[in-house]
């Protein structure tokens, strides 16, 4: 603090430097492009205030840090009634092509960058991914396999020991 | 809305410390602000400070740390380690402008 010139004390957000221990884990168990999006956006912005992040990927959660499949994760309106599509739409051939598009056009127009590129944000900004020992082993999958920032590929144990005293969100 | 006066410089503000005068910011006050949260500005602080007045000025929203990477050429990982813990609102409170409200 500096002096001011005040008698009275300035108004000065408060930023809360003091450390905190305030911990969030993320287990992201879907592997669809609308179920990628609420895990990294909010790891995100916990990694914004100052919160230390975990995201543990697990089943189809795999698919978001899968070389192979990260960049290409699709939307289906099949079996989504929040679509308010007919549900007969879902199943036509090319129709989950088309939502897909439609899905990361719109969060292109708004800046929201693409899983990759999240991924390689959130690390920046100081998170952590975790990959699922269990989805490793049924996927027959290594590290080398895996996005490059990825720490580790750990047990459910392991996690959980990792996280103590965490807030967690089962995305 | 609160006035604050900071090193001299009587400010509008809103309740939690922010101004809410764009006009009202000059380099000088920057400074001020930026040691009341214990952060001693460099070049390279500078350079984000000078973007985010002028993105803000043409967008008319405040700059989301997605932005100054992209936009402005400065890595995430550069801005955590110039504006720690909670680079968005450091950054904005030291240019005198509002949180970003973007959520990415």
């Amino acid at each position: 603090m500096t002096d001011t010139t005040t008698q009275a004390a300035p108004v000065v957000p408060s930023f809360d430097d003091v450390e905190t221990d305030r911990k969030l884990a993320i287990i992201c168990s879907k592997g669809s492009l609308d179920m990628a999006y609420p895990g990294l956006i909010l790891g995100n912005a916990a990694l914004g205030e100052g919160v230390e992040v975990h995201l543990f990927f697990t089943f189809w959660g795999f698919d978001m840090i899968n070389k192979k499949t990260m960049g290409d994760l699709k939307f289906t309106p099949l079996g989504n009634t929040a679509t308010h599509m007919p549900q007969g739409l879902g199943g036509i051939p090319g129709v989950t092509h088309m939502a897909t598009s439609k899905l990361k056009k719109s969060l292109e127009d708004l800046d929201i960058p693409t899983v990759p590129d999240f991924l390689e944000q959130i690390v920046a900004s100081g998170g952590h991914l975790w990959a699922c020992r269990l989805s490793a082993d049924m996927n027959h999958l290594t590290e080398e396999d895996l996005y490059d920032d990825v720490e580790g590929i750990i047990s459910a144990s392991d996690f959980i020991e990792m996280t103590e005293g965490a807030q967690l969100l089962f995305i | 809305m609160p006035v604050t006066t900071i090193n001299g410089h009587e400010i509008h503000v809103d309740d939690e410390g922010f101004l809410t005068e764009y006009d009202e910011w000059n380099e000088e006050l920057g400074k001020a602000l930026a040691s009341q949260i214990d952060i001693d500005m460099t070049d390279e602080h500078w350079d984000v400070i000078r973007f985010l007045r002028s993105d803000y000025k043409e967008q008319g929203e405040t700059a989301t740390l997605r932005r100054v990477t992209v936009a402005g050429g400065v890595p995430t990982k550069r801005l955590f380690q110039l504006f720690p813990k909670k680079p968005a609102k450091k950054m904005s409170y030291i240019a005198g402008l509002p949180k970003p409200h973007g959520c990415v």
